[in-house]
């Protein structure tokens, strides 16, 4: 589904720190599959899942979505597909402060300009499904660790992506909350959703639902 | 509902939240906006209104007033005059006018006494204004006595006040009968203060004082446009008088919106990058934001104009009334009829809302172009 060639990626190119966090990978990932990219803090497990998900492009190589060349789309065409494709889960949630938790969970859909009945229902099902329901008026800050990472799971859904990405998602969670966050992950799986993690955190690499691992270091794809 | 008009709902809908979520510092910014606005509005709508108002009582002024002078000073103008004048074509009716300046030293004020050229009142009675009523504290049926140009007291019974509503212009008028003026200020019959002369075609106006200047070299003809050019200079001259004194209060407001608009915190640019990371495009974070501006500015600018609206033509411009009005003994209170200047509140609108809406979008623009995924880090 995904296809990574010779992908490498510069911060401060040309300056005296220059620094290149990911340093050529080629990578083939696979639709329907939950994999874990994992490795150490700096491997570069971050910077790459973002050059995935559209976020930011790579200096050298190229990406591909199902046969089509994403490293050269201009940013419009980059925007539509990330809204459309990707499902984004922050390591800090990044929940906007002072809005509602339905608020939260529409916001990704407003570009699109649905009418507001059916954006708002759509919102309140994800809501029930992931136990919600009853917090749709709170406010994100008045809501638990999980609450609110299951408030971003819900965001990340709205648009009804294929492919969710989550970076270190179980860091601020303790453990029983990390394996009801994998379960969840596992049932995204089910409903045929592509998921891509990033861990250093053995609750979600050694997970039974996870396919696949794939072990960075220093910018390379060190197993997997 | 069109996508295009849904999706601008969405966009004002979170710029409002995002408004109302930081409450405090934007109602400040309001608040200081609104009070710009408002000062700016209320001296524009309050010099604009006193220069209708005075284009509305010079409408029925004659074309021309003639007077003469004798070595540079004012003199009376003989009635013959009015027969030789009646030699110039284009003047369409003329008439002696009666009036002069008194100084009432029991209150240090002073009055126009005039013949009305209708409706005069008999001898020995008076109409009075208003302002001379409220000070010298008369009403219909006392007398009052003055001083004339003979050293002897001269009464006046006083039959009628004159209406409120010209209190501006009558104020200070004493309307009175012939015989009493030329007794009271010793004007020989056959002279007259001033000629009036009407003037059928406006565009023949300055020809016929051209023809009268020839005519009666000691005369000279005022124009009604230059009268009212003289009440637009004093206007426009305390106006620029009042908008110096603002200079100071504008420019710290214009550093303050500036600041503000042109500065975003971290929490602000880290919203943004959620935005974008979430499938916002460029585009819409700055259309939020211009809707952010604009909503301020507009809200501030209704706000101001409206306050600044019932300021002057409902509580008489209080807070500027002795810069704008002036001072007089003889003070008139008057209420000024509601006019708005289209030209005036386009410049207005110009200059508040478009440099604030703009000053909010440029640096959004430059934070909404980079690549969002600093809120991964």
């Amino acid at each position: 589904m995904i296809e990574l060639r010779d992908v490498r990626k510069a911060f401060n190119q040309g300056r005296p720190n220059e620094f290149w966090a990911i340093r050529g990978i080629s990578l083939s990932l696979e639709a329907n599959r939950i994999t874990v990219l994992k490795g150490p803090s700096g491997s570069g497990k971050t910077t790459l899942l973002s050059m995935i998900g559209c976020l930011a492009r790579p200096t050298e190589g190229r990406i591909l979505l199902e046969d089509r060349l994403l490293s050269g789309l201009p940013e419009r065409f980059l925007t539509e597909i990330r809204r459309q494709t990707f499902g984004f889960i922050f390591q800090q949630f990044n929940l906007i402060k002072g809005l509602s938790v339905l608020e939260n969970v529409m916001l990704p859909a407003y570009p699109l300009g649905a009418p507001r009945h059916a954006l708002e229902a759509g919102a309140r099902d994800l809501l029930a499904q992931f136990g919600l329901a009853d917090k749709a008026a709170y406010r994100v800050e008045w809501l638990s660790g999980g609450e609110a990472q299951r408030t971003a799971i819900c965001r990340a859904l709205i648009n009804g992506p294929r492919v969710l990405i989550a970076d270190e998602p179980t860091a601020n969670l303790d453990t029983a909350r990390s394996r009801d966050f994998m379960r969840i992950v596992g049932e995204l799986k089910a409903a045929g959703k592509t998921v891509l993690l990033t861990s250093h955190d053995p609750e979600v690499y050694e997970a039974p639902q996870v396919d696949r691992v794939i072990e960075m270091r220093d910018g390379r794809v060190a197993r997997g | 509902m069109p996508i295009w008009l849904q999706r601008q709902k969405y966009l004002i809908d979170f710029t409002l939240s995002s408004l109302l979520r930081r409450r405090a510092k934007n109602a400040g910014l309001l608040l200081v906006y609104t009070l710009i606005v408002f000062v700016l509005a209320s001296v524009m709508l309050f010099t604009h209104a006193l220069r209708h108002e005075a284009v509305h009582v010079l409408a029925e002024a004659p074309e021309i007033v003639l007077q003469r002078m004798v070595a540079g000073r004012h003199d009376l103008v003989p009635a013959g005059y009015l027969d030789r004048i009646g030699e110039v074509r284009g003047v369409q009716k003329k008439a002696g006018r009666l009036w002069g300046y008194f100084y009432d030293p029991a209150v240090k004020a002073n009055y126009t006494l005039m013949v009305p050229p209708t409706d005069a009142p008999a001898s020995g009675e008076a109409v009075i204004g208003a302002g001379i009523a409220r000070a010298r504290g008369l009403s219909v049926g006392d007398f009052v006595t003055w001083r004339g140009n003979d050293g002897q007291p001269h009464t006046l019974r006083i039959v009628r006040l004159l209406d409120s509503d010209s209190e501006l212009v009558s104020s200070d008028l004493v309307l009175v009968s012939e015989d009493f003026f030329r007794g009271f200020f010793g004007v020989p019959p056959g002279q007259f203060t001033d000629l009036a002369l009407s003037v059928r075609n406006p565009r023949e106006v300055r020809k016929v004082a051209e023809k009268l200047t020839l005519l009666l070299p000691d005369a000279r003809p005022i124009l009604r446009e230059e009268i009212l050019r003289t009440y637009d200079a004093i206007f426009a001259w305390r106006q620029g008088v009042v908008y110096v004194l603002l200079v100071g209060a504008v420019l710290a407001f214009v550093v303050f919106a500036w600041d503000k608009a042109s500065g975003l915190s971290a929490e602000e640019r880290r919203e943004i990058g959620i935005l974008k990371a979430v499938g916002w495009e460029t585009g819409d974070v700055i259309r939020m934001k211009f809707w952010e501006g604009a909503l301020v500015s507009l809200t501030a600018f209704l706000l101001g104009y409206v306050a600044a609206y019932v300021h002057v033509f409902f509580a008489s411009a209080a807070l500027f009334e002795p810069v704008l009005k002036g001072w007089a003994v003889l003070y008139p209170h008057f209420q000024l009829t509601p006019t708005i200047d289209g030209l005036q509140l386009g410049t207005l609108f110009f200059f508040t809302v478009f440099p604030y809406t703009v000053a909010t979008i440029v640096p959004i623009w430059r934070a909404a172009i980079t690549d969002p995924d600093t809120v991964m880090r």
